[in-house]
């Protein structure tokens, strides 16, 4: 990391810190649109409690649309947070640092979106809680055999787990912030998230104990949340969903997307604050073969698939996948297939790694790429089931792209607030990759 | 009040920061914490504190969630039995899933207690001996020793090119 010589301990303070700076005019453009957009998704969520499910475009036998669509899609941006903040750290991969807390909030934000769909999704949504195993005086329990109860615990254990590992990395940083501020109020609200940080070697040593744990959990749960949202298709008899690969199919698909939506971001942000020293081309570089990688398992999922559809014998299979490729939502498959396997291609390449240009663009065609895919599995697969006298056509109302529209802004909001009221980049980690200032050299 | 006195030296250089708890170590100063804005081994090292038990909070965390897991699934399976998908009543392989959840869920949510009580991270801001420069690029050495032990301490720090020295009682 050669670029990073030009910094100091004191360096990575400030310029960390400035970019909590009283927001400015470019800040409030990009917030009040995601305000006025999440109060239209808010709109037509409240129109379709109030009309009933009937105006989102759910029609025989297509019953999961859009709204799953986007719980999966969301998820999955949710995968590479934890992937770079856990899996990363226990690979000492460096190129993490810089990135690794842009990430780490992507996940908390997008497990919050996430969270919404299976709720909006509800016929009545007001009754969610009833997912939850809890004492009541129907005298009943959940089912604990159902896919879609493996998914309250696995995504609900995902946010706990995740915003917990997103606090408990920030505790030093935010104590840094607390000795910088000097506002009241400001003042105050950091001095109790940090927790009466020191950074005395007492505290160091329990705390680098305990994050090395929260990583050790949070390798195998990322890897376990995506398995199981594909076990809500998975497990169910329905030809395009019932198929041993979907548990590594779908978190391979993850992590790329969400690798892809972590270069959407990083950036605007990299150019915005000047973070050039810290993002650095090395970073990006990693990010992109990482991406690279999962772009050919998804491509070989999606070969395979069709392999194994038509090795099956089994005609209700292989007319499925005969059926993406050339029916009705044709488009829609080789949308997925060129943003996802064709796009990505150019990345085998040292020189597109590392042009940060063709890296942004690539990564937006990679998230429409992959909520495509979702939308693929999810709708078609319905679409086309074994008994052709109950096949049929779903066609997205306005309601399911006003709120598919307001996620994206409810996401983006939480994120421009994140920007502006807790540190993006870790200023210990950072820390970390520079040299110890030492009086001697080291023999 | 105690007759405890806190004395805290402030340095630039981590090798100096090393070379000073030495030698307090040799002069019979047992007491000593040292300050940092990131982890060091090097400092792990010299300190040479026990291992953290922070593992066992997270070990029992772990195992209770596991129990949990099991007692939720087979109790509550067995309290409304229903059969599903012609599979029995308590039904191990997809109770593996709620039981893992919890594993992890539980064992996360202990090793933030053990986190939080083996560092005693539990108050709103530090307390007196702190020095602000300690998150930004500055070293810190606190020794807690008698009243007597304040000149001697004062003494190494200043020998040793300590750039700041504080006093405190505590």
């Amino acid at each position: 990391m050669s670029e990073q010589n030009t910094l100091t301990y004191a360096r990575v303070n400030d310029d960390i810190i400035r970019m909590l700076d009283k927001p400015t005019f470019k800040w409030w453009a990009l917030f009040l649109p995601t305000l006025l957009f999440v109060g239209f998704g808010l709109f037509c969520f409240i129109y379709q409690v109030h009309y009933g499910l009937g105006v989102a475009g759910y029609r025989h036998p297509v019953f999961w649309g859009v709204y799953i669509t986007d719980f999966v899609f969301w998820v999955g941006i949710a995968h590479s947070g934890t992937l770079i903040s856990a899996i990363l750290f226990l690979f000492r991969a460096n190129f993490r640092m810089s990135i690794y807390r842009i990430a780490e909030g992507m996940t908390v934000f997008a497990v919050l979106t996430a969270g919404l769909f299976p709720i909006i999704h509800l016929g009545r949504p007001w009754n969610f809680y009833w997912l939850f195993p809890y004492p009541n005086q129907r005298e009943l329990w959940v089912n604990f055999k159902s896919p879609l109860l493996w998914d309250v615990f696995a995504v609900s254990t995902y946010l706990t787990v995740s915003a917990l590992f997103f606090f408990i990395g920030m505790i030093p940083d935010i104590a840094a912030i607390r000795d910088r501020v000097t506002e009241v109020p400001r003042k105050i609200i950091y001095s109790i998230l940090s927790l009466g940080w020191k950074g005395s070697n007492w505290e160091w040593l329990h705390y680098t104990r305990a994050y090395l744990f929260f990583a050790a959990f949070a390798t195998p749960l990322v890897l376990s949340v995506h398995s199981v949202v594909s076990w809500d298709f998975a497990m169910s008899n329905l030809p395009g969903w019932h198929t041993t690969i979907f548990a590594p199919y779908f978190v391979a698909g993850a992590i790329f997307s969400g690798l892809g939506m972590v270069i959407t971001l990083t950036v605007p942000i990299r150019k915005i604050f000047h973070l050039e020293d810290y993002i650095t081309l090395d970073n990006y570089d990693g990010m992109a073969k990482l991406i690279m990688l999962t772009s050919c398992i998804v491509g070989y999922a999606y070969g395979i698939e069709f392999f194994m559809a038509w090795y099956s014998g089994s005609p209700a299979e292989w007319g499925q996948f005969y059926y993406r490729a050339t029916g009705e939502y044709a488009l829609f498959y080789w949308i997925m297939v060129v943003c996802n396997v064709v796009i990505p291609l150019p990345l085998w390449f040292k020189s597109v790694r590392r042009n940060i240009k063709i890296l942004f663009i690539m990564s937006i065609f990679i998230n429409i790429g992959m909520w495509f895919e979702r939308f693929n599995i999810i709708v078609i697969s319905l679409s086309r089931g074994f008994d052709p006298a109950a096949w049929g056509i779903y066609t997205p109302s306005w309601v399911e792209i006003g709120i598919t529209v307001g996620s994206f802004a409810w996401f983006f909001m939480f994120f421009l607030i994140f920007l502006k009221t807790l540190p993006s980049v870790s200023i210990t980690e950072m820390k970390e990759l520079l040299p110890v200032p030492r009086k001697e050299a080291k023999t | 009040m105690s007759d405890k006195q806190g004395v805290l030296g402030i340095f630039t250089y981590l090798d100096v920061t090393i070379e000073t708890v030495k030698k307090l170590r040799d002069a019979g100063f047992k007491n000593l914490r040292v300050f940092s804005p990131f982890p060091n081994h090097e400092i792990e090292e010299v300190m040479d504190e026990p291992e953290s038990i922070v593992r066992f909070f997270t070990l029992f965390g772990a195992m209770l969630g596991a129990a949990c897991g099991v007692g939720f699934t087979v109790l509550m399976s067995s309290d409304w039995p229903i059969s599903v998908s012609a599979k029995p009543i308590v039904s191990l392989p997809p109770f593996m899933v709620i039981i893992f959840e919890l594993t992890i869920l539980m064992g996360a949510l202990s090793t933030l207690v053990g986190l939080l009580v083996n560092s005693r991270l539990r108050r709103n801001a530090p307390r007196t001996m702190y020095d602000t420069r300690f998150s930004e690029d500055k070293f810190g050495i606190m020794i807690t020793c008698s009243k007597e032990g304040v000149k001697d301490a004062e003494e190494i720090l200043t020998s040793q090119g300590a750039e700041d020295i504080k006093f405190d009682s505590i």
